[in-house]
């Protein structure tokens, strides 16, 4: 366990936190952003290069900017007047507490059986593409359907509705 | 402590934070930053176990982590959509509020 891990678990803990307590909408977003950034630079730590890069372009590259637009096209960043949080926000703070006590718990004394190899495995970006190309290719077609069923689903959900009073 | 064990706690309270923050707030647009933040814990976990397992040359783990988020990017998309939607239909995003399923 090294001094950047611990750095780089505190980056995004505190982005996650201050991204769903924070009570602007605008600097949630924000906030989310340094917490992606901290789980890419986790991977960058984990030798995981390719799905790093693949985080910084996917989540701080478009689902932060989309999250942006969302709010300034809801103009959700109008704090409302009676909270933010919902009316039954102590139950949902007594799951998450329950969650996190027993991933921790089972995390915990699990540690003789979980695997510890130490030695970096050597990646390189053209063994990613041949195994996308190969053995993952039938995985990566569906996807690339799922992306296209995706945007015309989401462009024909929120398209104008004809005869609706602007 | 191990260093797998230091990644899987991590990614578990990340876990905790999003679902409190997708139960918690009031807000359809933060529900689905919670639900992110979830998706993103999860990947964490993948990569961890891919790193730190006994065959990391097949790459198995890193795959699924890539898989994911391109399933996560499609899902913003949509969802996003969806409250797009909801807030021209009733003109709010607050979920307190959203109580009705007649249209």
């Amino acid at each position: 366990m090294n001094v950047v891990f611990w750095i780089l678990a505190v980056i995004t803990v505190f982005g996650g936190l201050t991204a769903v307590t924070l009570k602007n909408t605008v600097h949630c977003a924000l906030a989310l952003t340094v917490a992606f950034a901290g789980l890419a630079l986790l991977f960058l730590q984990l030798d995981a290069q390719f799905a790093g890069f693949a985080q910084i372009l996917v989540y701080i590259g478009a689902v932060a900017i989309l999250v942006v637009f969302a709010i300034l096209l809801t103009r959700g960043s109008e704090t409302p007047s009676e909270g933010v949080f919902s009316h039954t926000w102590f139950s949902g703070l007594l799951i998450a507490a329950a969650v996190f006590a027993v991933l921790a718990w089972a995390v915990l004394n699990s540690t003789a059986a979980l695997p510890h190899v130490s030695s970096a495995p050597t990646v390189s970006v053209q063994q990613i593409g041949s195994a996308l190309m190969g053995r993952y290719v039938l995985p990566l077609e569906i996807v690339a359907l799922l992306l296209t069923a995706a945007m015309l689903g989401a462009v024909m959900v929120a398209l104008h509705e004809k005869g609706e009073q602007k | 402590m191990t260093p797998l064990a230091g990644y899987l706690l991590v990614a578990a309270l990340l876990f905790a934070i999003g679902l409190a923050g997708a139960l918690t707030r009031r807000n359809a647009i933060l529900v689905l930053i919670g639900i992110e933040l979830m998706l993103n814990a999860a990947n964490l976990n993948l990569v961890a176990f891919w790193r730190y397992g006994p065959h990391p040359e097949l790459l198995t783990g890193m795959m699924f982590a890539i898989f994911s988020i391109a399933v996560a990017a499609a899902e913003a998309a949509v969802g996003l959509g969806l409250v797009i939607a909801i807030y021209r239909h009733v003109r709010t995003t607050d979920l307190d509020e959203i109580n009705r399923m007649k249209g």
